[in-house]
């Protein structure tokens, strides 16, 4: 192996330790100093809102919301270039999470803030307004060869997905007598999405509660494929797949009390479907909203172009009621 | 790791065969069994590669380079993360080289290696080596939590993950390459005066440069295909300016492929696959210089 030289290692020893610790300080020490011009906090409060604005405006948050926040982004950009908006996508949680710290202008969720999350923003002294920004409809879909499963109770779902069901109901006959006898495979989202728990919680009755033994995937192309190359397969995930795909799967019709409803749009938008429409969230700091004109700019210009920037992003665009009601909101900030 | 195992079962039984014993039914069908392995590795990859090509090469564009994501596939690009990832990746190196291999020479050559001490932190380096890289991540994260560090999308931030991911592979391979170097050439030096470090600097260290480079760019592009852990630390998904210092808000290119993945619109996905193919370009091309480092200056005593 190697040679060991006892009589001159000692001093050496210490001498390049200490050349290595040194290094390490310094680095870090670097590091350290270049970390205070945060992107969020690069505003010029003084700069009056009708001037060519700058400065930053950071959103993060809900995956689900990311592509239309990217979408507002991207209109917003042609008309004050000067101003740099970031999206990240870590999650509603991991996004609320961020916000209460102060880190960020927007937060994006997929579903109204919690209790506990708003007492950590209030415990650090953030107030927000909540704005819905657009509506998303969750879908069942099924293979095209399916000619049995035109609608489906919530009741129906609810055999087919809750945790007793799991290695139970394995068959579409357990789920109705009139279904025919074909083995039911499932695809489902992730665990850690919004969508499963927008899903378990209007199906089943309570947010993660799932059976177990489904294909979960956080990418919905994979329930696409996996749906369309069997006949007894059925998924779920956002309206956009199954309007970016109507050759390949099948929608169904949901009966939630009040007849069988097909998600469209229109039917998300007018609250007929249910109970798999959504209303998505952006929440708003205050503070960002009063002092930085970026951010203002922002987000009045988001939710004036809502019904743009939802089509951009393959959502279902607000109602005029409901812009009227977001403005309304972020008036109130003053 | 696994093609050194093949090569040397192969080695191995031709060289029974030459030697003269005969060629018995199992370790003929043992490697049959390997090689049908290796070809099913390779197929996978090869059914992958192709079918990325297949998807992106329209897509394989000026756009790709100039153009800032947006929301029509059309006019997306992916401009800040090719430039976030040469950022991101080149303050990685700065972190991690210089350290990774002044701890390797101080564990190689200066520490006494029957220390208690010295073979915890020997065993501690191996096995740091084989956890996934998500918990570098959380480690960076709970870290600057504690420093008080508010805005974690940071190049620095991002850099300081991955140097901490590929640090160990660093020391290792460091290490291998200074135990490559023949003890003579370190006895040769003592004996005509020199000390231990001016052994070290001016022979022992220069004859392992060409294995430290081979070991280090290897290592640079495990952190070039991350993105587990940058995601975690608030990778962007949507910037329209370029990165421009340690400070400077980023995107990477597998965030940015994982972000365009999960995207209905069939656009993205071409985008995404082009961006694999440039990002597959760019690790081919780091592998190919560190073959042919090894290659060329490689030396054989």
């Amino acid at each position: 192996m190697t040679v060991r030289e006892r009589t001159n290692t000692v001093n050496t020893k210490s001498s390049i330790a200490g050349v290595a610790a040194a290094a390490a300080v310094a680095a870090l020490l670097l590091a350290g100093c270049s970390s205070q011009p945060a992107p969020s906090s690069s505003s010029a409060p003084s700069e009056p809102a009708s001037a060519a604005l700058s400065g930053a405006v950071a959103a993060d948050g809900s995956s689900t919301v990311g592509p239309l926040a990217e979408a507002a982004a991207d209109q917003f950009r042609s008309i004050e270039s000067g101003v740099q908006v970031t999206v990240g996508i870590s999650g509603t949680g991991g996004g609320f999470k961020t916000f209460c710290a102060g880190e960020t202008d927007i937060s994006n969720a997929s579903r109204p803030i919690k209790d506990e999350e708003a007492q950590t923003c209030a415990d650090a002294g953030i107030e927000f307004t909540e704005i819905v920004i657009a509506n998303d409809g969750l879908s069942v879909v099924v293979n095209p060869e399916n000619d049995w499963a035109q609608c489906l109770t919530v009741e129906q779902l609810h055999t087919i997905w809750a945790p007793e069901s799991e290695g139970v109901i394995t068959n579409w006959n357990q789920v109705d007598p009139s279904f025919p006898d074909v083995p039911l495979t499932l695809y489902g989202a992730g665990t850690d999405s919004g969508t499963f728990d927008y899903f378990t919680g209007e199906i089943n009755g309570e947010e993660g509660a799932s059976r177990t033994d489904y294909s979960p995937t956080e990418d919905d192309n994979v329930t696409i494929q996996g749906v369309s190359g069997e006949l007894g397969a059925l998924g779920y995930f956002g309206l956009s797949y199954l309007e970016e795909n109507p050759d390949v799967i099948k929608g169904v019709e949901i009966d939630g009390g009040d007849g069988c409803v097909f998600p469209t749009t229109e039917t998300v938008q007018d609250g007929t479907y249910t109970p798999l429409g959504r209303p998505l969230f952006i929440y708003v700091a205050n503070a960002s909203y009063a002092d930085k004109p970026q951010v203002k700019a922002f987000v009045d210009y988001w939710v004036e172009n809502a019904v743009a920037t939802a089509e951009a992003a393959l959502y279902v665009p607000l109602t005029a009621e409901q812009i009227t009601t977001a403005q309304e909101e972020l008036a109130s900030i003053g | 790791m696994a093609t050194y195992g093949i090569g040397r079962v192969v080695e191995r039984s031709l060289a029974g065969r030459s030697r003269g014993g005969e060629l018995s039914f199992r370790p003929v069908l043992f490697l049959i069994g390997l090689w049908f392995c290796l070809f099913f590795a390779l197929l996978f990859l090869v059914v992958l590669v192709v079918t990325t090509f297949v998807d992106g090469a329209g897509r394989l564009d000026l756009r790709l380079f100039t153009e800032y994501p947006a929301a029509a596939p059309e006019r997306a690009g992916a401009r800040p993360a090719i430039l976030g990832s040469l950022w991101v990746i080149g303050t990685t190196a700065l972190m991690a080289v210089p350290l990774g291999i002044a701890a390797a020479v101080h564990l190689e050559e200066f520490a006494d290696q029957k220390n208690w001490f010295n073979r915890i932190i020997e065993i501690n380096v191996q096995n740091l080596a084989a956890i996934p890289s998500i918990v570098y991540g959380m480690l960076t994260l709970s870290a600057l939590a504690l420093l008080g560090v508010a805005n974690k999308n940071m190049v620095w931030v991002g850099a300081l993950a991955l140097a901490m991911l590929i640090l160990p592979v660093i020391i290792i391979a460091t290490r291998e390459a200074l135990r490559a170097v023949p003890r003579e050439i370190r006895q040769g030096s003592l004996a005509l005066g020199a000390t231990l470090l001016q052994t070290t600097l001016r022979n022992t260290l220069p004859a392992a440069i060409p294995g430290i480079a081979t070991g280090t760019i290897l290592a640079l592009s495990r952190a070039l295909g991350e993105a587990a852990p940058l995601l975690l630390l608030g990778g962007l998904v949507y910037l329209t300016f370029d990165p421009n210092g340690l400070a400077s808000g980023y995107t990477t290119m597998p965030i940015q492929i994982f972000n365009w993945t999960g995207r209905p619109q069939d656009g993205f996905h071409e985008l995404a696959a082009a961006t694999s193919i440039l990002l597959l370009v760019i690790l081919v091309a780091m592998n190919a210089i560190a073959i042919i480092i090894r290659n060329r200056f490689q030396k054989r005593w």
